[in-house]
């Protein structure tokens, strides 16, 4: 073997090593199982002093490359954990880091949706159960950038001011997919990092059936994508699912989704 | 120095040592006069050099006609260098089959005059150049060293062109990209197809419209079925004898849209469909699973907004 083929076979082991030390360490509450070198300022900025713990039921799913870094599909599914009260969703390396937090009352901790990344970053989501503790889970997303500097191309795109806040949703009531809503909301979602563009975008979404009962309340930040998609499962619901929602303009949204 | 500190300058100094210099282009005659550089079947990448295309030429009477210039300028000066071994005639006409980085950025080893494209290929290098050179030297580094975009000035129509003695046929098509041009060589029989097909390798779709695309392979077979057609040359892959690898690229557009299509209707989410393994006949394709999630991102937001607007 040559001198590269050795040193290779080496840092391939070294590696192999650093893997196995966060795998033994995923139960504790200090080291990052992400070895994000942000990650105590994260904890420090998301969960303050409450207690912490990594933990596999809060389940980030979303591509180790993201192609278009405007748009990074995440799905964060902590549904196999009990007593959920908040989930907080955020990415250590976005300018702004605080994605989105959504209130699960009546349905399953699921949410799909999509993101802006400005560069590669942990996407985070951490929950918080009644006793007051928070379980964290994440996945490495990787990038070229561009994200969240970049034109979102929503509020540039030409008449996107007709369409603003216009819901499009499907809610599925049989098949493998029953009892799952998806919904589009218009919307330029501009960040406000972009010289003369101000922040404008989705603040909140209450999701209810239509005799009132809230469901789910989902607060949206700067880096939620433009015109985001959102992937939630609410269960079988024959009258439908009723969206209210508003902007930072005050602008407001409701729809009614019938399966 | 510590064992990782010790990696990491490792991996600098091959980085920086860039594995990067010769491309090593060796000529592939297909016909007589007519040769093609062919490519690897590979992303591009630092060790690559964005080498992974097939670019192309054909020795006329009075002078040579280059198809596609690679994605550096080192790229198109070795392509100068590897065709002067071969004949000395000049170069008299440089076409850009589509607005794709890895076919023109070789432009600037030749001269301006001589730089030939659709005028919707015109308007793409104009317009996106400098962002795809960008991306390009993100991601195999040293070998850009000093490329630029050059914008063709020559604007070719569809049709026949005669130029060194040849008699060409362009056919404009789009679909890989809003603008796509195939080049028949009538003496020889050799159909360029640019990226419109891809041979051994998965196709790669960031401006793709299938529906287009799919007419375009058509229109394509039918000039495979030329009678004096003899090697196609695909964008990407290695040189065939017929038309396999218009059927195989083929197959991979019709299986991506009704996967796509399928998907939406379903009421999939991104996530599960990029978490989706490939169908064993593509399983083993190179680079399939890199430009199946590349595919995904581009091309499902299109049938889940399809979906999402029909509402049910």
């Amino acid at each position: 073997m040559n001198k590269t083929g050795l040193w290779r076979m080496l840092c391939a082991a070294l590696a192999g090593l650093t893997v196995l030390q966060a795998t033994a360490a995923a139960a504790d509450d200090t080291v990052d199982p992400l070895a994000s070198v942000r990650w105590a300022q994260m904890r420090a900025q998301f969960t303050g002093a409450d207690p912490l713990v990594f933990d596999e039921r809060v389940r980030v799913i979303a591509p180790e490359v993201a192609e278009n870094p405007l748009q990074v599909p995440v799905t964060v599914d902590a549904s196999a954990l009990p007593g959920i009260e908040e989930v907080v969703v955020f990415a250590d390396f976005n300018p702004i880091e605080q994605v989105l937090r959504y209130y699960p009352s009546e349905v399953p901790a699921y949410l799909g949706f999509r993101l802006k990344l400005q560069q590669s970053s942990p996407v985070r989501a951490a929950a918080r159960t009644r006793d007051g503790r928070w379980h964290v889970g994440g996945a490495w997303v990787n990038t070229v950038g561009g994200g969240c500097t970049a034109p979102t191309g929503g509020a540039a795109e030409a008449g996107w001011a007709t369409h603003l806040n216009e819901v499009q949703g499907r809610l599925w009531s049989s098949g493998p997919q029953a009892g799952r809503l998806r919904l589009r909301i218009l919307h330029p979602m501009d960040t406000g990092l972009i010289a003369g563009t101000p922040a404008f975008h989705l603040d909140e979404l209450r999701f209810s059936t239509p005799d009132g009962r809230l469901l789910m309340r989902v607060q949206t930040y700067e880096p939620v994508a433009t015109n985001p998609v959102f992937t939630l499962q609410p269960g079988l619901a024959e009258q439908g699912i009723v969206v209210e929602g508003r902007d930072n303009n005050g602008n407001r949204l409701q729809q009614r989704i019938t399966p | 120095m510590k064992p990782w500190l010790a990696c990491l300058f490792l991996l600098i100094t091959l980085t920086a040592r860039g594995e990067s210099g010769d491309y090593a282009l060796q000529a592939q005659q297909v016909a007589p006069d007519v040769y093609v550089f062919v490519g690897r079947t590979e992303d591009f990448s630092l060790a690559n050099g964005g080498n992974i295309v097939n670019t192309g030429f054909i020795v006329g009477t009075d002078g040579l006609v280059v198809i596609d210039s690679g994605p550096s300028l080192r790229y198109g000066q070795a392509m100068r260098q590897a065709m002067a071994a071969i004949s000395p005639l000049p170069v008299v006409l440089v076409i850009n089959t589509h607005h794709h980085p890895d076919h023109f950025l070789g432009n600037q080893a030749f001269e301006r005059a001589h730089l030939a494209a659709l005028p919707g290929t015109i308007e793409g290098i104009a317009q996106d150049g400098n962002a795809f050179a960008e991306n390009l030297f993100r991601l195999t580094g040293d070998w850009m060293k000093g490329t630029e975009v050059v914008v063709p000035s020559q604007v070719l129509a569809p049709g026949a062109l005669s130029v060194a003695g040849r008699r060409l046929q362009l056919q404009a098509l789009s679909g890989h990209t809003g603008t796509d041009l195939a080049v028949y060589d009538e003496k020889s029989g050799v159909l360029f197809t640019g990226d419109l097909v891809f041979n051994q390798r998965a196709p790669t779709t960031p401006h793709a419209d299938m529906a287009q695309w799919l007419t375009a392979l058509t229109t394509l077979t039918a000039w495979t079925r030329q009678a004096g057609f003899s090697r196609l040359v695909p964008g990407h892959g290695p040189v065939a004898m017929d038309a396999a690898p218009i059927v195989a690229t083929r197959a991979w557009l019709q299986w991506l849209q009704a996967t796509m299509r399928d998907a939406a209707r379903a009421g999939l989410d991104m996530t599960e469909l990029l978490a989706r393994p490939l169908p064993a006949e593509f399983a083993t394709l190179p680079v399939a699973a890199s430009e199946y999630r590349r595919s995904v991102s581009h091309l499902f937001p299109a049938a889940e907004q399809a979906v999402l607007e029909a509402g049910h």
